[in-house]
């Protein structure tokens, strides 16, 4: 029942956050932000380089080869959610892994990760 | 308030990519020895949010915009070592989308993920112990400590011009900059964080990390047990 409903929860977060990134992020302020116009206020904003990846598929939260603008920029968003969502996953999972046995789990019950520990 | 690369030097730059791996090496080890079981499925889910809203830039004054950091909104969720490792992920993955330099990938870890999650978490803990112990002070605290970790994130980018910043602006004029147009984006901040919080208190309260000193009394009862069990 729990974990059921902990695989709801995130499926329903996951679904909020691609609908943000994907639908909504078309109709983000396109202003300048808090350090870069405080770079051009102030006068270094020319010593910025450019990215290495400035020519890459997904510069600037655009799709490259997608011509409508708030498309290109909701699907760049999708795939940088779905993207970060599965390096998370796996990079917590990794880290649960990395944990098992030197970790108390008072919260979780037994399980995988009561097996090499030593009881006292 | 992703830092491209030529703003600060290398020497400068290199430094604030010691301190990130050092911080972030500390918060890997302490997550695996602390993450429970059902945060690691969240905590993906936190990244792949704060990703999504990273986006959503909101006017603030003349001709400017700002989007959530997200620090405090993933230390509250899921802690602050945890968290430190989300939002080091969005930081990482937005490289692909050319946001934030690849030499200044440490000076924005330094700032977003350790300056803005811990000095963030640290603001929160203070204003918990300061306030009652009820739902209705995990979001107000919460607002809060997301609002100023968006100014100490700024202040940290000034310390860093500060130390080798190119362009030769006067650091006070800059100071006075970032922590103005920063106090108005916190103030986005603050609101996005408390409203997110609060919906998590409401929907799954027990995954709320920042919240669990509040979950403990309320899991011994019974509602859903089968009538009659007794433990």
């Amino acid at each position: 029942m729990r974990s059921s409903n902990l695989r709801l929860f995130v499926i329903a977060g996951l679904l909020v956050a691609i609908g943000l990134a994907l639908v909504v992020s078309g109709f983000a302020s396109s202003s300048p932000d808090g350090l870069e116009k405080v770079a051009g206020d102030k006068g270094f904003l020319e010593t910025a380089q450019d990215h290495l990846f400035a020519d890459g598929p997904l510069a600037d939260y655009a799709v490259k080869g997608v011509d409508n603008e708030r498309l290109s920029t909701g699907l760049s968003g999708l795939i940088g959610v779905l993207i970060t969502f599965g390096v998370g996953l796996a990079l917590f999972a990794l880290i649960r892994a990395m944990g098992s046995g030197s970790r108390g789990d008072a919260g979780s019950p037994g399980g995988e990760d009561a097996g090499p520990t030593r009881a006292p | 308030m992703h830092i491209p690369d030529g703003f600060i030097n290398a020497p400068t730059s290199l430094a604030a990519g010691a301190v990130a791996a050092g911080g972030v090496g500390v918060s890997l080890r302490k997550a695996a020895q602390t993450l429970q079981e059902k945060q690691a499925p969240l905590a993906g889910l936190v990244a792949a949010f704060i990703f999504a809203v990273q986006m959503l830039n909101f006017p603030v004054a003349a001709g400017t915009s700002g989007h959530l950091l997200g620090g405090v909104l993933a230390a509250v969720l899921v802690g602050p070592w945890a968290g430190c490792i989300c939002v080091a992920v969005v930081l990482f993955v937005q490289s692909l989308f050319a946001d934030g330099g690849l030499t200044a990938l440490g000076l924005n870890i330094t700032n977003m993920a350790i300056v803005g999650v811990f000095g963030g978490w640290a603001v929160f803990r203070l204003l918990r112990r300061a306030l009652p112990a009820t739902k209705t002070s995990v979001v107000v605290a919460s607002g809060i400590a997301a609002g100023l970790s968006v100014v100490l994130a700024a202040s940290a980018f000034v310390v860093e011009y500060a130390l080798g910043g190119n362009g030769g602006a006067p650091v006070g004029t800059v100071l006075a900059a970032m922590v103005g147009v920063h106090t108005l984006i916190g103030i986005g901040e603050g609101v996005i964080t408390a409203l997110t919080v609060g919906v998590v208190l409401g929907v799954r309260p027990d995954l709320v990390y920042g919240a669990q000193d509040l979950q403990a009394p309320l899991v011994l009862g019974t509602r859903n047990e089968p009538a009659g069990e007794v433990r």
